[in-house]
């Protein structure tokens, strides 16, 4: 049986009777899962593509309940399967389970990629497919499914806007993004609204974090420092004074961020310095325990810790900043959680090489900002000297 | 008779490349240089447009044609984390196949690029797509999936977010992979028919564009990877380095040019190497004017063509010395390509130019198809595939 579940084989059991094989197919599909690093078990794998796509149709929900814990690169292998059946049962003029299709896309437990492959499947064969089901899914939590969502909606609004219809237009701005998670649709959202005579606070809408406790500056030369553990990665205290860069003292400074998309700007927080490590600190209360993804955009070398423990690590500099752009998976605990950023500058010279900011959100694995609130415990009130806004 | 007939065609099947068709970045070898005749000098979005098909999303690879396929990549959805490799009848522009991926790398990368920057490579049986993404995948021509590989879980710390862009390229049944970048920087050797590693050598941690060239030195079939530091010659089939060169002003996105012994490495100063025989590279010429930014020069009888900021340049290639440059404009992403004695430059705002070489050039056409044109160009089978940036076009007389 290897890796498949004992429910996923419920589930195979439970499909319709024209499904292929139970156990075949998931025999099958489990070499589909195997595949391992360095092209390990390609072989395998690439026989039991063959032989699932030879299935037809109807090997069809059995691919897309197969990649609901399949990695993402066993999901790619799943994926051609199905896109391949369904390509060529269209082409032959061959119909898809839509049936089961639809029920498949309905039910939010399945991985959303999946129920994605299963909604475009669909489309293929309908054309109304979007009209009968995007209504529905503005709080789906598959991105590209809620996506679609947003920008059905956005066209609504749009249209009262061509008929003057401002109300009209204002309400579905705001319905739409109650699902938007995407920076460009919230931006349009943001803009069509503040137009509409109605602000929307972005920070708060994507969960980006906005106070924050700074300390600079360790030692960074030639990059080094990227991989030295510096005192706050053992623990932070906020009244602590450390032996920084050059045998300068390095303080912790409260800073609070007013920029829509949460950035912190170290070089105005911190003063210009190259070659240097900054650390960004800040406890989180979260009213329950839950994953929790925490992206973060910066054009330094970065690393995030949640409580204590490496959660991502990207050591490049200047080369690009986005939101989101690094993306850290992680478990909130219910009550105070420790945030730690580490923001490494390095020391090249060229003008297009002197940026060190960051900016930090917290949402849940669609995008969408999960509840929280920075904590102010007396421990975390670091000298007052240090206060600052970017 | 029916015996007969199936076994010349698995014949034909089983050949690799024909020798019109344009299997890789930059065609043949990588020479930018097609055998055709008779291709169109004029053409529009309308005007000598045999086929032109949508293309998903966007992206600047370039198409690759062998036995009669077509062969491009895109990308496409927010951010572009949906990768497709698709399949055209290149006679008539059918769209055989599909097939998608979603990205399991980062998909940051320069607004010009995309994750659909690297150039697939193809034997005429098959066809390996590579992604920015570090999605990697081979295709029987029909679409079946031989093997597929997310390379940022093999190597998790491979980063570039200025976007991966270099081409993989073949030697025998190795497929050879430039994964020159700011973090675990590598060169691979992969067997064709598994995807499994035949070897892995480390690289100069930067990011890097250069499209790797396969030679021969020594008796020896080798590729060559190049970074701003080296360029050094690796057996293909196992991954020994054979010679090097270092310098620390060598290009990071061109691809070198062969002459016979010559290798042209471009950079600022280009050097050209006399590679001997006991793999001792020697330089034979330096010089400034081969200092194109993006575009990868090319050699034909005897002569070396490479984009300046503003035009074309010719310079001999036994002794670097520069015989003419003519302006063409500005906007060289593409690199330029050679058929039937005319040079074919793309550029960035959709035009080509035609220029028909000699001891003077003389330009003959500016074709626009008015779309984002950053995509080489690739000549097969009578025909010049342009890849804009939303749509593939062959452009051909009409049969």
């Amino acid at each position: 049986m290897g890796r498949v579940g004992f429910g996923q084989l419920l589930a195979v059991f439970l499909l319709p009777a024209a499904s292929v094989s139970a156990e075949s197919s998931v025999e099958v599909l489990a070499r589909l899962k195997a595949v391992g690093r360095e092209g390990e078990h390609n072989e395998a794998a690439a026989r039991a593509w063959k032989k699932v796509v030879g299935q037809g149709p109807a090997a069809l929900p059995a691919i897309l309940q197969a990649m609901d814990d399949a990695d993402a690169a066993s999901a790619n292998w799943l994926r051609t399967a199905g896109d391949t059946i369904a390509e060529r049962a269209v082409a032959a003029g061959n119909s898809l389970p839509a049936e089961a299709l639809e029920q498949f896309v309905h039910q939010t437990r399945h991985n959303g990629a999946a129920r994605r492959l299963a909604y475009e499947w669909l489309c293929r064969v309908d054309a109304k497919t979007p009209d009968r089901l995007l209504a529905g899914m503005l709080q789906d939590p598959s991105p590209e499914l809620r996506r679609d969502a947003v920008a059905a909606v956005l066209k609504q609004a749009r249209s009262q806007l061509d008929k003057d219809d401002k109300d009209a237009a204002r309400a579905a701005y705001r319905r739409a993004l109650t699902g938007a998670c995407d920076k460009d649709q919230v931006d349009l959202i943001a803009k069509e609204l503040d137009k509409l005579g109605d602000k929307v606070d972005v920070a708060a809408h994507f969960g980006f974090v906005r106070q924050w406790l700074l300390v600079a500056s360790f030692d960074n030369h030639d990059d080094a420092g990227f991989n030295v553990a510096y005192p706050p990665e053992k623990g932070v205290d906020p009244k602590a004074v450390y032996k920084g860069k050059d045998g300068k003292e390095a303080r912790w400074i409260a800073v609070t961020t007013v920029d829509p998309y949460g950035m912190v700007d170290l070089n105005k927080a911190l003063g210009k310095h190259k070659g240097v490590v900054a650390y960004a600190y800040a406890a989180i209360e979260s009213p329950q325990a839950r994953p929790v993804q925490i992206r973060a955009g910066s054009i330094n070398g970065i690393k995030i810790f949640l409580n204590g423990k490496e959660l991502y690590h990207l050591d490049e500099y200047h080369h690009g900043m986005d939101v989101d752009q690094h993306i850290a998976r992680g478990t909130l605990k219910a009550g105070r959680n420790e945030l730690l950023l580490k923001v490494c500058q390095n020391e090249q010279n060229e003008d297009w090489a002197q940026e060190w900011k960051f900016q930090v959100r917290l949402c849940d694995a669609v995008g969408a900002a999960v509840p929280f609130t920075r904590t102010h415990s007396k421990t975390d009130n670091p000298p007052k000297r240090g206060e600052a806004k970017p | 008779m029916k015996r007969l007939l199936l076994s010349v065609i698995l014949l034909l099947l089983a050949r690799p490349a024909w020798a019109g068709d344009w299997p890789q970045f930059r065609g043949p070898g990588g020479a930018a240089v097609s055998e055709e005749k008779g291709l169109p000098i004029k053409w529009s979005a309308t005007e000598n447009v045999r086929w032109k098909a949508e293309l998903p999303g966007r992206g600047v690879s370039s198409p690759v044609i062998a036995a009669g396929r077509v062969y491009v990549t895109s990308a496409s959805t927010y951010r572009e984390r949906r990768l497709h490799v698709l399949c055209f009848d290149a006679a008539t522009g059918k769209k055989l196949w599909e097939r998608q991926f979603a990205a399991t790398g980062g998909t940051m990368c320069h607004p010009k690029t995309s994750m659909a920057a690297p150039t697939p490579v193809t034997d005429g049986q098959h066809v390996y797509a590579l992604f920015a993404t570090g999605d990697l995948a081979a295709f029987h021509r029909d679409g079946d999936l031989l093997w597929y590989r997310s390379l940022l879980r093999d190597y998790p710390d491979i980063t570039n977010q200025v976007g991966m862009a270099a081409s993989p390229v073949l030697a025998g049944d190795t497929l050879l992979l430039p994964l020159e970048n700011a973090g675990d920087s590598f060169a691979l050797g992969v067997d064709v028919k598994t995807g499994r590693n035949r070897w892995k050598t480390p690289r100069r941690r930067e990011i890097n564009w250069v499209t790797p060239t396969v030679a021969r030195f020594g008796g020896k079939t080798a590729v060559l990877f190049q970074t701003s530091g080296d360029i050094t010659a690796y057996d293909a089939a196992n991954g020994a380095v054979l010679w090097s060169y270092k310098n620390d002003k060598l290009g990071t996105v061109p691809s070198p040019a062969l002459l016979d012994d010559l290798v042209i490495v471009p950079g600022n100063p280009s050097v050209a190497l006399r590679v001997s025989e006991g793999g001792n590279p020697e330089v034979v010429w330096k010089s400034r004017k081969l200092a194109a930014a993006y575009a990868s020069p090319v050699v034909y009888r005897g002569k070396i063509y490479a984009m300046t900021g503003i035009g074309v340049a010719c310079l001999d290639a036994s002794t670097g010395e520069e015989l003419w440059r003519e302006r063409l404009g500005t906007g060289f992403s593409a690199s330029p390509v050679i058929a039937d004695g005319k040079l074919y430059v793309a550029k960035e705002e959709g035009d080509t130019s035609v220029v028909e070489l000699g001891d003077k050039p003389k330009i003959l056409a500016n074709n626009s198809l008015k779309e984002p044109l950053l995509a080489t160009p690739a000549i097969a089978g009578g025909a010049i595939y342009l890849r804009t940036e939303k749509h593939l076009y062959c452009i051909a007389a009409k049969k």
